[in-house]
């Protein structure tokens, strides 16, 4: 399993990357890798408010629909528009296949460091 | 196999209608269709061939045995099919005057009669046009009636998780929450979970009873007065009536409002995915509710009503008409011995083969079973690396339907096996002994059943390429 | 006996035995004795001879007239011997939905062709595998237009009115409002239209041709709408889809309608056939089963159900559409029918309902107080005047085997399809003209 060391990560397997104001959100390698072939993403719309712990995408593969849980409180200014096209990019590269970037963030989840995400989904194992 | 297109050749067709006996008319040009329209040009010849290829590419009931658990996939009579086909029937035009239709009429008053009988009902609507379409009707009148007494506030539905997907789906539809409540470890509802979810905004419950895994919930009783004390209603989701009809009935275990699906229960044939259907049944106190066109005798004669405060109309016309001629037929053929001969048929298949595989295959739930029963794969998945999966594709190299695949959904690995009443103790027996070689062979030789179906028009197909590049049409070249 | 129960008294004795119980009864030992029903109160069941003559007595009690004038959201066309042949065939009766696709080739193969016949007839992108009918395609088409920022839906007054009450009762559940469009000289009034779209309208549902057989001035609209930023659904006749211009070329964003012409017979209003069709970007909104074209793992083409994550038994009640059951038979009967016709039979059959219609309606037109209500043009219905009681002109008509065309408010709504013969149409002509002589 592939943990980024400099990224931050949700108990329910979104991970965060933080950049200035803005934080850009995806899936972890162990959630690709439990969800099996993606087949397509619903992703939320630029201007979208969206709360920290709530689900705003969900990802489907052949016979599985996963919601996608947002780690921060804000709005959205971003989503990843090739990954309409592409779901398969979750699978292929989760980290570089973002899902949507949210802006004026105004509280956030605890999140777990790479250590401390590894240790978690060896639990849930 | 090829596709029609591809056999289509410039020049070739039937000849099936005649000339103009009257002057020609034109389409002013505005109005005319520009784009070119690609039909396949073929005999007659080749059409029959080509759908009979595809007939043999198909498998049905009349193909052996197929034990789609929660499908009800019995046998099919053939004097349904033909009484349905009977001009008198076929040749009515749904808009002619009620004197011309009488027939029609009293054939859907005498089945309403007779389903509201065996559900312990007071009135029936045949407009839906199938199973999940009545949920969707049913929960339209439990909506309505809160709302005529002006009590607003109910916005949830309780739905117990093992409950089959369309019913969570047409609550939504209502513009219901949906508050799903786990089962117990017998698959039951858990009367302390149940307690604590219903309150002054539950508009009432989905239940099927039998339950999605084949057990009758002893508690009934005790589930419908919950509800009916915290002012719900209880809905009834007749896809299990298959195990009770004649020998209990919906309305007597508390149910105000229900769907029947003609297509399991009452034998009509599922045509491939439809048309089924789906009529409602309701208590006296929904049926001002009920849509329109609701079937009425008046003296000798009948004819259509609009029920006072009608939720409207969920399809145009009166329902899928033919379907219900064929549950008639059945029910009348069947009668007051007949129907619940069938569901103690039905009940006892369901655990004879049960018996003959439980020391092989894991049972998800304990004790007898009514009409169908839950298996779990799950060790010889751990075990073995046999999935649920590789079982129900071997089963295709044998010539049996496979039972249905991951459902309900809190059973890991499951497979729900409902022999139906109309299968002989011989294909119960060849089926178990099916069973059970394939369960030898998952531990003797997993990766043939990796590889299985080996004996099927195709192998399996690559699910995730066609979700990731949806290919929904054929494309003409020019 | 009568149940269709193979096993007799001594296999069941065995099976019992067994399992180790006494009696069926034990198998129920969870149903609350004092709930079990004593006697099932209806009649005794009867031998298949019997069947057959209490539903044939039935049967005999409805009139089937020979010729008929009525269409009104249900059409009399002439269904090939080859449609009734395949669509009898055993196999695809009797088979379920086709989840197990190894052996369902047949059924999914089937679909993928209708799905392609119904793309080619409304020139759009993709089709679904059928829904209930034309009334119940056009409210799930609203649902599908429907989010959160537009929920209104409109409807126009001139679609057939049982299809304006389905997608009322269905918005009604989901508290949406629905808005109804004026009509204006038997077409929808396009300023009204225009007054009433707002950011908040979701769609705009168009009958083409409208439930009084005009045809509606439909790029018009769509422009209209799409300017509002709404989608547009067009609701159309299937044969008139051979030679009047298609939905996808007016515009629509989703065609619906009802499929009964292609081959079903009238059955007093169903089993019908709702077809839907929409453009690309909204496939994934489409309701109901979709079959899609792969390979199985040798390489060899094959069909599945495909796009299952939009559905009920994957989504609950995040699913936008609860439809699982369809019309599978039904959209192979119309798949037949089309393959019978092909392109050139198709345009027959609607240039036969088109010449019949307008020559009918010229004949009536010869009448006092029969002439055309509305000057628009109009495919293969249209509504006279009727200078009397419609009830005394159309009891009249039965007595000679005519089903004559359906009352509508300031008038009678005619249907003429290939159906009917020259003869027909001057019998109809010189009926109505003794009747209203003594009118006059």
């Amino acid at each position: 399993m592939n943990t980024p060391k400099e990224l931050l990560y949700s108990k329910s397997h979104e991970w965060i990357s933080f950049d200035g104001d803005t934080a850009k959100v995806g899936l972890t390698d162990f959630a690709q890798n439990a969800l099996g072939g993606l087949v397509f993403v619903n992703l939320p719309e630029v201007g979208d408010e969206v709360e920290k712990g709530k689900t705003c995408a969900d990802v489907e593969s052949v016979k599985a629909v996963s919601d996608v849980y947002c780690p921060v409180s804000g709005e959205i200014v971003a989503i990843n528009e090739e990954l309409l096209d592409q779901p398969e990019l979750i699978n292929q590269s989760p980290y570089e296949a973002w899902l949507f970037e949210v802006g004026s963030i105004s509280d956030k989840e605890e999140l777990l460091d790479a250590a401390a995400y590894e240790a978690f989904c060896a639990e849930e194992e | 196999m090829e596709l029609i297109f591809e056999q289509s050749r410039e020049g070739r067709g039937c000849a099936i209608l005649p000339g103009l006996d009257v002057p020609a008319a034109e389409l002013p040009e505005g109005l005319r269709r520009g784009k070119k329209l690609h039909l396949p040009q073929i005999a007659e010849v080749d059409i029959s061939r080509h759908y009979t290829a595809l007939m043999k590419r198909t498998h049905g009931v009349n193909d052996g045995f197929y034990p789609l658990g929660s499908c009800t996939m019995k046998y099919n009579p053939k004097i349904n099919d033909e009484m349905a086909n009977l001009p008198g029937f076929a040749k009515i035009h749904p808009l002619q005057p009620a004197h011309t239709v009488q027939g029609c009429l009293k054939a859907l008053c005498m089945a309403e009669e007779l389903l509201c009988e065996i559900t312990g009902m007071d009135s029936m609507t045949f407009q839906p046009a199938a199973g999940a379409h009545g949920e969707f009707t049913g929960l339209m009148l439990i909506q309505a009636y809160h709302e005529s007494r002006g009590d607003h506030k109910r916005t949830k539905i309780i739905v117990p998780d093992a409950a089959h997907g369309t019913n969570p789906a047409s609550a939504a539809m209502v513009g219901y929450e949906v508050v799903s409540i786990p089962s117990n470890s017998e698959g039951c509802v858990d009367l302390e979970k149940l307690r604590a979810a219903v309150g002054e905004d539950t508009a009432g419950l989905m239940l099927t009873n039998p339950n999605t895994v084949g057990i009758f919930d002893k508690n009934i009783l005790e589930i419908t007065r919950i509800i009916h004390d915290a002012g719900g209603l209880n809905y009834y989701d007749g896809a299990n009536l298959n195990a009770v009809m004649g020998i209990v009935r919906p309305g007597d275990m508390g149910f105000d409002v229900i769907h029947l699906n003609l297509h399991k229960t009452f034998s009509t044939p599922h045509g491939g995915g439809g048309p089924g259907s789906g009529p409602v049944g309701c208590k006296e106190l929904l049926k001002p509710f009920l849509p329109v066109f609701h079937q009425v005798r008046e003296g000798d004669s009948c004819k259509f009503e609009n029920p006072a405060q009608s939720i409207g109309s969920v399809k145009a016309f009166y329902g899928n008409f033919l379907v219900v001629l064929r549950a008639l037929a059945y029910v009348l053929t069947l009668g007051a011995e007949g129907i619940p001969e069938a569901s103690a048929n039905a009940v006892l298949n369901a655990n004879y083969l049960m018996h003959e595989l439980a020391d092989l295959y894991e049972m998800a739930y304990d004790g007898p079973c009514m009409h169908e029963f839950v298996m779990s794969l799950s060790k010889l998945k751990k075990e073995n690396g046999v999935s649920a999966m590789d079982i129900a594709k071997s089963l295709l190299d044998h010539g049996i339907h496979p039972p249905t695949m991951y459902f309900p959904l809190i059973v890991e690995e499951a497979l729900m096996v409902e022999p139906t009443e109309t299968e002989s103790k011989e294909t119960l027996d060849g089926a178990a002994a099916v069973f059970r070689s394939i369960y030898e062979t998952a531990l003797s030789d997993p990766q043939s059943l990796h590889d299985a179906p080996v004996r099927t028009p195709i192998r399996r197909p690559d699910e995730l390429g066609a979700a990731r590049n949806p290919k929904l049409r054929y494309q003409f070249t020019e | 006996m009568g149940s269709y129960v193979p096993s007799t008294r001594q296999e069941r004795a065995q099976m019992l035995q067994k399992i180790g119980v006494d009696s069926i009864d034990a198998l129920f030992a969870n149903v609350p004795a004092g709930m079990k029903l004593k006697t099932l109160n209806i009649p005794q069941g009867k031998s298949e001879l019997e069947v057959s003559g209490m539903m044939s007595a039935l049967a005999e009690e409805n009139r089937v007239f020979p010729v008929i004038f009525r269409g009104a959201g249900a059409y009399n066309h002439y269904i090939p011997s080859i449609v009734k042949s395949v669509t009898s065939k055993e196999e695809f009766i009797t088979a379920y939905t086709p989840y197990q696709a190894e052996i369902s080739q047949g059924i999914l193969q089937s679909i993928f062709e209708y799905q392609t016949m119904i793309c080619e007839l409304t020139g759009m992108d993709v089709s679904n595998a059928s829904v209930y009918d034309g009334a119940s395609a056009a409210a799930e088409a609203a649902a599908m237009c429907r989010d959160r920022r537009r929920s209104r839906v409109l409807v126009s007054a001139a679609a057939h009115p049982m299809v304006i009450r389905t997608i009322q009762t269905y918005c009604h559940a989901a508290h949406v409002e629905v808005g109804i469009v004026p009509m204006k000289d038997g077409v929808t009034d396009k300023d009204a239209l225009a007054s009433m779209l707002d950011a908040k309208t979701a769609c705009f549902y168009l009958q083409q041709p409208n439930y009084f057989g005009q045809l509606e001035d439909a790029d018009t609209f769509g422009e209209l709408v799409h300017g509002a930023g709404a989608k547009y659904i067009m609701g159309v006749n299937p044969i008139a889809c051979a030679m009047v211009k298609t939905p996808a070329e007016s515009g629509a964003d989703i065609a619906v309608g009802e499929g009964q012409p292609l081959g079903m017979p009238l059955s007093f209003g169903g089993p019908y056939l709702g077809f839907m069709a929409c453009t690309s970007a909204m496939m994934r909104k489409l309701p109901g089963r979709i079959v899609g074209e792969t390979t199985d793992s040798e390489g060899n083409r094959a069909f599945v159900l495909t796009l299952q994550a939009r559905e009920q038994h994957i989504r609950r009640e995040k699913a936008s559409s609860n439809v699982c059951s369809n019309q599978a038979l039904c959209a192979l009967t119309a798949s037949v029918y089309m393959t019978a016709m092909g392109a050139q039979g198709m345009q027959q059959v609607a240039e036969l309902c088109y010449a019949k219609a307008h020559y009918t309606a010229a004949e009536l037109g010869k009448i006092k107080g029969f002439e055309l209500v509305y000057n628009g043009p109009f495919f293969h219905e249209f509504v006279t005047g009727c200078p009397g009681d419609p009830q005394v002109l159309l009891s009249r008509l039965e007595e000679e085997g005519i089903l004559g065309g359906y009352p509508v408010e300031g008038g009678i709504l005619w249907c003429a399809t290939e159906m009917n013969t020259k003869a027909q149409i001057d019998k109809l002509a010189s009926v109505i003209r003794e009747v209203s002589g003594a009118w006059n």
